[in-house]
Formats: structure tokens, sequence, C-alpha cells
């Protein structure tokens, strides 16, 4: 009895070791962000001050807004040619060199994203597009696509085919069948996996560095400029809005997700 | 043992979108039907009638293309070859919905995101049905299925067996001409399973409707079924009624798989009137009655069940003024194995072989019992043998 006790002592202490690991730099910049001080290390009292500055800051504002459009448009076309991807690969009859293409469409997972930003640059040059906020929003849907078709299909992968072809059975041609038995079961995994391309793109810097061009800068770009000269409080101000909306986003996102599992084992009472 | 299921002719087209076809009608029609995967062909040239309300059952080991046979009839594949006729039409390449065909899926398939009431009206919504009419014919099917008050519950609320009801409601909405069933009753417990096979029989009854049930269950497929078609390797091996199909089975292999069978090897010997010597290595020479097959001479198996043979400790005593030819054989009980109904004895026989016999446990207290190494008397007549081509 005593032993476990100790144990799950031990266990508490390194839960709290990791968790302020994790989260003491981030606690830091949210308590310095309504700090009064001009100094960022100096504590000053309470204030909103870096927010007003923040709000009144027009080219800060522009690449928050850049970043919101880019990351909506990019999640959205995204999720839908990585939902179409995924279904392809885990319902369409098997074809000679599936495993290749499924293997393809997951390589950016693993590609360093210094090389997927350079070779979409290089592209871009190419292609002589200018560059701005289409060649971003192209770029990060090539980031997240794989990472909507990775959830999805794992979704789809534990539905039970007979729902389709009992739906069939009952009247439906494929396509009805799909849009209303398959569409709403796979339906939370398809919200979580905008979640995730939607803060993939915003806090994305070095793809969007290779591809964005002047004056269509992004919020990380951005804020890693003005820290190169110095970091001013503001900066801690626009980064603890980025965590609420990401934090926001990721809440929601595992909720649809536990939803998503749940509704699939059909066995399990709930 | 029933042969023939009594059937109502009272089909219940009144109510139904299609009238159904008068019972006894044909209705189905399998033609030559063969289905290839990759290199393996899973049904090998099947051909079938099938009578409205009809109770039909595909019986089979895995793997035998029973269930491949069934998804061609609810038009999840297309065979390869063949034609599968309903009412006179070739439905062979139609798409699942446009077939009046519904299927009840092994593991019911309800839909999880549904009530159990939506998922009953699914069909019938498709179908493009009057709301007013949904509302009735739903509230009709679940007190068919007894699922009154559960209209609301999500599959994941409801027991396997009222899983099983909400998925047999689902297909019977529709009021389809044939209802197939892909082994509905395998994830059940063994009595709800019991109770449940006979509610399918008197539902079928009562809505005159023809099921084709899949089943690996020999019982299964014998207590429901008025007729049964056997299959192996994708062909159909032998389609009888469940008495003819236990009783005079067509070839070795469906003695053994329905059922237990003492089988005996041997060579035919001589005719004697409607009598037949067969002489086995095993058991010596047995008389069987000749079968209505003349079927030559050649290497034989004499089939005979368990329960068919009679044990005694001297023998049988033949009933005065009348001279049976009987088959008796001596022995000695190697094995007893205590079932509560009856209790199989297995008798090592002098000649050599093994004899399995059941014996009915008529009385609470048995003194006649008999106990391991006793010397007993097999005996069994010549009407209880079926001559097998070996």
């Amino acid at each position: 009895m005593r032993k476990v006790s100790r144990l799950s002592r031990f266990n508490i202490a390194s839960l709290a070791l990791g968790l302020a690991f994790l989260y003491l730099p981030i606690l830091i910049l949210v308590l310095y962000s309504f700090n009064a001080s001009r100094l960022v290390t100096v504590w000053g009292g309470w204030s909103l001050r870096w927010y007003h500055e923040f709000f009144n800051d027009r080219a800060m504002i522009e690449a928050a807004w850049m970043s919101l459009r880019v990351a909506v448009s990019s999640a959205t076309i995204a999720t839908l040619l990585g939902t179409l991807a995924a279904v392809a690969l885990s319902r369409g009859e098997r074809f000679r060199g599936r495993t290749l293409f499924s293997g393809m469409l997951y390589a950016p997972l693993v590609m360093p994203e210094v090389i997927t930003g350079l070779s979409l640059l290089l592209l871009f040059v190419a292609l002589n597009a200018e560059r701005g906020f289409w060649t971003v929003t192209i770029a990060h849907t090539t980031l997240t696509m794989c990472f909507v078709a990775v959830v999805v299909q794992s979704r789809l992968g534990s539905l039970d085919r007979s729902l389709e072809e009992a739906a069939m059975d009952l009247g439906c041609d494929p396509v009805r069948a799909f849009v209303s038995v398959t569409l709403p079961l796979i339906a939370p995994a398809i919200v979580a996996g905008w979640m995730l391309a939607f803060t993939l793109s915003l806090d994305d810097l070095v793809i969007a560095s290779f591809t964005t061009g002047p004056g269509s800068a992004t919020l990380p770009i951005r804020i890693y400029s003005e820290v190169r000269l110095g970091v001013k409080p503001e900066i801690n101000a626009i980064c603890t809005l980025v965590i609420a909306l990401i934090a926001v986003v990721i809440v929601i996102a595992s909720l649809a997700s536990k939803l998503s599992s749940s509704q699939g084992e059909s066995a399990a009472p709930l | 043992m029933t042969d023939e299921l009594p059937r109502t002719d009272t089909a219940t087209s009144a109510a139904g979108r299609d009238p159904y076809p008068a019972a006894g009608q044909p209705l189905l029609r399998i033609e030559g039907v063969a289905k290839t995967f990759g290199t393996f062909r899973a049904v090998d040239g099947v051909s079938l009638d099938i009578k409205a309300g009809e109770f039909f059952a595909l019986l089979g080991p895995s793997g035998c293309g029973k269930t491949t046979l069934l998804r061609m009839l609810a038009g999840f594949e297309t065979p390869d070859e063949g034609r599968i006729l309903l009412g006179g039409k070739d439905i062979a390449q139609a798409l699942p919905h446009e077939r009046p065909i519904n299927m009840m899926f092994q593991n019911y398939a309800l839909f999880p995101h549904l009530s159990v009431r939506d998922n009953i009206a699914f069909g019938l919504k498709r179908a493009g049905m009057a709301r007013a009419d949904i509302a009735t014919r739903v509230a009709e099917m679940v007190a068919l299925v007894k699922l009154e008050g559960l209209e609301k519950r999500r599959p994941d609320q409801l027991s396997g067996g009222q899983r099983q009801r909400v998925a047999l409601a689902r297909a019977l909405a529709r009021r389809p001409q044939l209802l197939l069933l892909d082994e509905p009753l395998a994830a059940l417990d063994k009595k709800l399973r019991e109770s449940t096979q006979g509610e399918l029989m008197e539902l079928q009854r009562r809505l005159g409707m023809t099921f084709i049930i899949v089943t690996h269950d020999q019982e299964e497929a014998m207590t429901m079924a008025s007729r049964i078609g056997v299959m192996k390797a994708g062909k159909l091996a032998q389609v009888a009624s469940p008495r003819e199909l236990y009783e005079a089975p067509r070839s070795r292999w469906i003695a053994e798989f329905v059922g237990d069978i003492n089988l005996f090897d041997g060579e035919s010997k001589l005719r004697d009137g409607h009598r037949l010597v067969i002489g086995t290595r095993d058991a010596g020479a047995l008389v069987v009655a000749e079968p209505r097959e003349p079927i030559g001479t050649g290497r034989f198996a004499v089939a005979i069940r368990p329960e068919k043979v009679k044990l005694s400790r001297r023998g049988p005593v033949s009933e005065a003024g009348r001279e049976t030819v009987i088959n008796r054989l001596d022995g000695v009980i190697a094995d007893i194995c205590y079932l509560g109904g009856t209790t199989t004895y297995k008798v090592k026989l002098d000649t050599g072989g093994m004899l399995q016999a059941s014996v009915a446990n008529s009385a609470r207290i048995d003194v006649d019992a008999y106990s391991l190494n006793q010397n007993v008397v097999a005996w069994f007549t010549p009407d209880d043998c079926v001559v097998l081509p070996s």
C-alpha cells in the first residue's frame, strides 16, 4: 500500500516537472503580455497596454488577417482534397501501385519543411507565378492535406463496409449511400482534420517564408522579423492571442474526434 | 423433425408495395451462376429454383461460396456467368438498390448515427413513401419485432438481441419479394438463438414471405428451413428437405457434414430380393435395403446414424413368428458420452471397427445403463442403412 502511494507521489512529481518544462515558458509569455513595463524582463504591474498597441499596429493586424485567410482557405482546400484522397485509397478498387500512392500521400508528413518550401518556391518561380496569398495557400494545402488524409482514412478504416452496403440494399445508389451514411459517420474526422490543417497553417513559418511575396507577410513571418530587431512586449500579446486561438481549435478538434470514435463503436454503451 | 413447414397462403399483399407471388409459384431461378475471385472459383455453376413462400437455407462450411451466392442475389457481387431470374426478369447485373430484395447482414450493419425508428424508416424514405405512411409502417414493424418503447434509442444503446430485431425490421420494412439473411443468429447466445429461430419461422409463415438464409449451423438450417441446399466448394451438393438430407444423403461428404454418422467401407457381394449384402472390413457383412436408384457393383460405404443403432445385452428378441433380417454386431463399450437427453456409446466391434450408438435416456434412474468394457450387442435393420458411393 505504502509502496503504491510512494510510486504515485513520484509520478506526480515527474508529471509536474514535465508539464512545467512544456508550459512554463508559455505561462511566462502570457503573464508578461499583461506587463505594463516597456522592458520585457521587468515586471511593472498589470496592463492591457500591449494588446491596445497591437490593435493599433496596422502592419501586424494585416499580417494576422493574412494568416487567418491563408489558414482558413488552405485548410478548406486541404480538407476537401485530403478527404477525397482518403476515400479513394480506402474505398476504391484495389489498383496497381495503390501502396505507392498512399506512401506518396504521406511523404510530406516526414519531409523536412525546408525541402517542401524550397521545391514549391522553385515551382512557383518556374511557373512565373506572382508570389503572395495564393502561393502560400497552395503551399500550405500541400503541407496539410496529408494530415487530413491520415485522420479521415483511419476513421474510414474503422467503419464497417457493410453499412454502405446496407444503405444500397435499402435503396441508395452508391453516391447516395456515401452521402447519407458514410459522410455523417466520418464528419467528426473531417472536422478534426480541418482544425489540424488550420493550426498547422497558422503557425507555419518556414514554408510561408519560402513561398510568400513582398507585402503579404503572414503573422509568423512578421513576428519573426520584429523579434530580430528586439522583442517588444507587443509580441507577447500577439502570441498570447495566437495561443488562445490554437487552444480553442485543438479542444474542438479533440472533442470532435472523441465524438467520432464513440459513434463508431456501436457495441459500447454510452 | 419437421419435413415441410405448414404454410399459409394468405400473402399480405394488401399492405405491401408489390403483391407477393402466391405461395408455391416460382419466384427465383438461379441458372449456372459462377463467380471467380482471382484464381479462386467461389461459386461454380450453381442452379437453383426457389418458390414463393419458401424458407430456404444455404448450408455449408466456411469458404464454400454460400455467402458469395447470397451477395450475388443482393447485388453486391455480379456473377461472371449465369443468370439470376426474379419473377422471370434477369437481375444478375442490376445494382442492389434496383432489386426488390432486402438483406439482413450478419453484423446487422445498423446505422450508428440513426435511431431505431430512423434505421427502420431509412429504406422507406428512399422509396419515396409519404411521411404518414412511413410512420404507420415503422410502427407496424416495431410491433412486429416487439421493440415498442425503444424507437428513439441509438443502436449502441441496445442489446445484441434487440439490435438483431432492428436489423430484421429494417430489412422487412420495404416488404421485399425476397429476404436474404446472412448468418442472422450467429451473434446471439444459444438460448436466445433458439427462441429467435422460432420467432423467425413464425414471422415468415405469417408474412408469407420468401426467406433465404445462409448458415454454417446445420441444426439451425434443419430447424428453420423447409428446404436446404448444401454447398461444397462452390457447388450445390444436394438440395432437399431436412428429413431427406438427414435420412437420405446423396454422398458420403453430406452424410458426414450433416449430423453424426457411422460409415463402413465395403464391396457389394450379393443381392437377395430387395436386400443387398455388403462386405465391410470393419463391421463384417451388412445387410442393407436396396436403394431407390440401382447402384451396380463396386465399392460402397454403408452409413448408419447413431440413433438408429440399438444396443442390448443379449441381442434383439425376434417377435413371435416374424423373422427380420437384421445386422447384429458384437462388441465392447469403449467410450461413454453423457449428453443429458441422450447418451452416446462408442462400441468397439469384435470385427475391428468402431460403432457409435446414441441412446435416449428415457428413464431418470436407468438401471440398464451400460458401463465401460461391458459386452454388448449392437443391431440395426437393413432399412436404417444408407448405401453411398465410396
